[in-house]
């Protein structure tokens, strides 16, 4: 049974996927228990399955018995079982708090069918982490994205439908580009396992077919995470969806791409080539990284609307991602992989208290929070925790990843980088204080707040959980980089 | 030195914050949040108080609390400079404790038994909490991290009014000093530990040798640049904008915790993380004094226009702080003893004078010195210990100030820095120039017309506690042997 587990964590919610609307029809609950039961399947596999790789090392799968390169292989290794497991614990907080959330911002006839393309969602990004086949990445890829407009295009809002049609518009240009990529490769070394292409390409790098195939990969990437400036269809997106799904959007959705990618540049690339023959690549994507930086961090101060502000928040944040990533030294990338852990656990805990405030109020705009910290005192505070740890604050996890960029940079003794994070973070504390300062020190009308329902337990709880692992796992920083140090030698090789 | 491991730092940290969760355990009961906030004042005091015989006999304790990165640890230490620090905010904070009760029942009279007053009460606790911890910090990020607590859990107290004007000088404190911080001060840190992957005190300092100057040299400025709770200018716009906070604030904290914390936090970089000798051969320390001296003068020159009580001793402040920053940055034996002097002393000083300002507020609802015109004979009191806190600023003996200004002034001439010499005097005739007037309106000018002259003073919990510090200041003066003896040990360390 355990050594079908890497292929179960994906099967299993697969099927219930199925399940779930047909479900639904008898009970909407039932529905959502199966999406709970789903995630909660697959948090503990992957749970299990990072356990076995910190014990026995890197496990190979192979599907139906085929050995790759001819059969399609899983591979979990420190980094994808690391990032698996952070998808499907977010994933299951995130259900948690869905339920509630759900049935307030959606229509009752629509909530099985949600619920089956949630989770066909969460099985698109738990493929896409797995899979060590690149084509089979592809087919996750779209699983997770025609899902996700969807999604977006469900919220209440009378945009939402036509903030999923861009989505669609935009993604589906990125999804080609990358499908155009692995095609290259394909016809440049006729194989799609990245560990074989991994040991193929090298000595085809001079190819104008590889070149190429690597141009369409980032841009393809980049459009997926939303790098700058091939950003534009996520503010909206994220700010249009239902609460659930911006959270769970935006604290795995794009972080499941930047590993993608990570996978394409260190895994079937590898780092050598970027470090002897394509030396402009790295220093162009941190010229990228830090512009993305820089410009999310002012847009997000021009926003009025807290998700809006949320999402370009967001754009930013892919800029230390990436910044770690192109840095291409050990510490660097350390950095940028713990920034994928940490921002998914900040930006849900944002988005996820953001969601209890918009419950059955509708607020959404920055100025309409006055007052609201004495009110809802516990999705405020989760509020507070994550913006602190965006910022940076020591004992937070914001921190740590930025001390290991920081560090990074320096290794490549490239010391204005260094500005850069910093100027962000101040740019962030201008914005979040803004926030700040209207829930608790800004005195709201009273009629206002009394008029406010309370928030069911269902949604405080998981908001709690995930704000308070953002002090967790800033102060045990350890473990994480612990994971992510052996993740980056590994990628490194 | 004998270096011992001991929980007693830790708890002398908590103690203040179990009061804060018993505070919010029990809201809107203004006898349990009373007797809370002294209990918790006088054990952290005790504790600060039983751990002073150990470090006399040159002892060091120490408790390490956990790892977060390697390098970066959260430790507790506490030695001769971190116990000058620790003592003197403990002892006045237990006084301010009654202060603020007396000032809080007065002031805000219909909200006392509220939820607000117990969140000011809680983040006050908070607030030294993180003072203590300041002092007690085993190593430069446990520093960095008690130091941004401190900035986070007084901004709720400055901007406790919610007026426009609250909110405006909160923002003004929060970016200020979290945007330096940020900014300045965790690169310093960060460029510290990349180059000798630790951050650790040591008496010789730990950069020495391991970095490039140039290096040494931008992370000495950022320290600097970054440690904006010492007000060195052009750093120093927060203080006066803090003011609006309620007067046990602006005492405790304005004149005391944060701002101690600043110039604690520049000697503990120049001494413990740069080292004396570091500083000396690149002439970082010359450039220091200058800047500092530039800062007394300049900020007593903005106080002397100051109608204001409160934004005079606010600049008052900017100015006396510099004198700390002064000594050690001239880095003689003597200097440095005024200068750990200075910290001590100017506390009770201006602890004094800001507690008058209160006491005058809530009595007569004056807060401009125009307006004070023989306020000395209806708040004989008051204006009395103003006047003692008065002559500490200006250094005249019996007052304590004067024992720290010799030192510097002995400072200055070892380090043959004539023209330091002379600031000091000036800065002496300049805090003369804006401390005298008020004492000669107070108590000679007669009262303005259609005021009655009759004794008026503020409730006894506030004239007590200034009362307590002003005669403080006294003793200090003729007994001062404890705290220069850990002066004296602080410059035999290095």
């Amino acid at each position: 049974m355990t050594e079908h587990f890497p292929v179960l964590v994906i099967i299993i919610p697969l099927v219930l996927a199925l399940i779930a609307p047909v479900a639904g029809r008898l009970n909407k609950i039932y529905s959502w228990a199966i999406a709970l039961l789903a995630t909660l399947f697959s948090f503990i596999t992957s749970m299990l399955l990072l356990h076995q790789v910190m014990y026995n090392g890197t496990i190979s799968y192979w599907m139906g018995g085929w050995e790759p390169p001819w059969g399609i292989e899983y591979v979990l290794d420190y980094l994808s079982a690391f990032v698996l497991v952070i998808v499907t614990f977010l994933a299951v907080a995130v259900t948690i708090f869905a339920r509630h959330s759900v049935t307030n911002e959606i229509d009752d006839n629509k909530i099985p069918a949600f619920y089956g393309v949630y989770l066909l969602f969460i099985v698109g990004l738990m493929g896409m982490i797995v899979t060590g086949d690149i084509f089979n990445l592809y087919v996750f890829l779209e699983i997770s994205s025609l899902t996700g407009y969807a999604l977006v295009a469900m919220g209440k809002r009378r945009k939402a439908p036509l903030a999923g049609f861009r989505y669609l518009v935009i993604g589906t240009v990125g999804a080609t580009f990358i499908l155009l990529g692995i095609g290259y490769l394909y016809i440049a070394t006729g194989t799609l396992n990245m560990a074989d292409l991994g040991a193929r390409l090298p000595g085809l790098f001079n190819s104008k077919l590889v070149i190429t195939a690597f141009a369409f990969f980032a841009i393809g990437f980049s459009i997926k995470i939303a790098l700058f400036p091939l950003h534009t269809w996520l503010p909206d997106a994220y700010t249009y969806a239902p609460s659930a799904v911006s959270a769970l959007m935006a604290s795995t959705g794009t972080k499941v791409g930047a590993y993608s990618f990570i996978r394409i540049i260190f895994t079937v690339f590898g780092v050598k080539v970027f470090l002897n023959q394509w030396v402009s690549v790295p220093y162009f994507f941190l010229i990228i990284a830090s512009v993305a930086m820089l410009v999310g961090s002012i847009l997000a101060i021009a926003q009025t609307n807290i998700k809006k502000m949320l999402a370009y928040s967001s754009v930013s944040q892919i800029g230390y991602i990436m910044l770690g990533v192109f840095l291409m030294n050990p510490i660097g990338l350390q950095g940028g992989l713990l920034h994928i852990f940490n921002h998914a656990l900040m930006k849900c805990a944002l988005f996820l208290s953001v969601g209890c405030i918009a419950y059955k109020t509708g607020i959404s705009n920055i100025n309409d929070l006055k007052g609201l910290g004495f009110k809802k005192p516990y999705a405020m505070a989760a509020f507070t925790i994550g913006a602190l740890s965006m910022i940076g604050i020591p004992l937070t996890v914001g921190f740590v990843s930025k001390w290991y960029l920081a560090l990074g940079s320096l290794e490549n003794g490239m010391w204005y980088l260094i500005p850069v994070i910093v100027i962000s973070s101040i740019l962030m504390l201008v914005y979040f204080w803004r926030v700040i300062d209207n829930i608790y020190f800004k005195a709201g009308e009273p009629n206002d707040v009394a008029k406010i329902p309370a928030t069911p337990a269902s949604m405080i709880i998981p908001t709690i959980i995930v704000a308070a692992l953002c002090l967790v796992f800033g102060t045990l920083a350890f473990i994480p980089v612990s994971i992510t140090e052996k993740a980056a030698l590994l990628l490194l090789g | 030195m004998d270096v011992v491991t001991s929980v007693k730092p830790l708890y002398a940290i908590l103690i203040s914050l179990i009061a804060v969760g018993l505070i919010l355990a029990f809201p809107r009961k203004p006898t349990f949040r009373e007797f809370f906030t002294v209990i918790s004042a006088l054990v952290t005091f005790v504790m600060v108080l039983s751990m002073l015989p150990w470090i006399l006999q040159g002892g060091i304790l120490e408790y390490h609390i956990i790892t977060v990165l390697p390098g970066l640890n959260i430790a507790l230490q506490v030695d001769a400079l971190g116990m000058v620090f620790a003592l003197t905010a403990s002892f006045l904070w237990l006084v301010t404790s009654f202060y603020t009760i007396g000032y809080m029942r007065s002031h805000y009279p219909k909200d006392y038994t509220g939820r607000s007053v117990d969140r000011f009460f809680a983040f006050f606790l908070i607030a030294m909490t993180s003072a203590i911890g300041t002092a007690f910090a085993g190593n430069l990020f446990t520093l960095y991290i008690f130091y941004e607590i401190l900035t986070l859990c007084t901004y709720p107290l400055v901007a406790y009014d919610k007026t426009q004007e609250a909110l405006y000088g909160a923002q003004k404190y929060l970016i200020h000093l979290l945007g330096t911080s940020l900014l300045f001060f965790l690169p310093a840190m960060f460029l510290t530990y990349y180059y000798t992957g630790t951050l650790d005190f040591s008496t010789s300092g730990i950069l020495a040798g391991n970095a490039p100057d140039i290096v040494l040299v931008v992370t000495f400025i950022l320290f600097i640049a970054g440690i904006a709770k010492a007000a060195l200018m052009p750093f120093h716009a927060w203080l006066p904008a803090a003011m609006v906070a309620p007067t046990p604030v602006s005492a405790l904290l304005h004149a005391v915790a944060v701002v101690k914390a600043g110039v604690f936090t520049i000697i503990r970089v120049v001494l413990f993380i740069f080292g004396a000798d570091l500083v000396q051969g690149l002439n970082l320390g010359y450039y220091l004094a200058y800047f500092a001296a530039f800062t007394i003068i300049v900020a007593s020159l903005i106080a002397l226009r100051q109608d204001n009580l409160k934004r005079r001793l606010a600049y008052s402040t900017i100015s006396q702080l510099s004198y700390t920053i002064l000594g050690v940055a001239l880095l003689t034996p003597s200097a440095i003893t005024g200068s750990v002097l200075h910290l001590v002393i100017h506390a009770f000083g201006k602890i004094t004078l800001f507690f008058a300002a209160g006491a005058i507020y809530v009595a007569s609802g004056k807060t401009e010195i125009s307006q004070m015109n023989g306020i000395g004979k209806k708040m004989p009191f008051t204006m009395a210990a103003f006047t003692i806190g008065a002559l500490s600023m200006i250094s005249i003996p019996p007052a304590a100030g004067f024992l720290s200004k010799w030192y510097l002034t002995m400072g200055a001439v070892e380090a043959n820095q004539l023209a330091l010499v002379a600031v000091l005097a000036l800065s002496s005739l300049l805090n003369a120039a804006y401390f005298l007037p008020i004492v000669y309106r107070a108590f000679l000018k007669p009262v303005e017309n259609g005021e009655k002259v009759k004794m008026k003073e503020a409730p006894a919990f506030m004239v007590g506690g200034l009362m307590i510090t002003a005669i403080a200041v006294l003793c200090l003066f003729f007994a001062p042997s404890v705290f220069l003896e850990l002066a004296r040990m602080i410059v035999a360390a290095m």
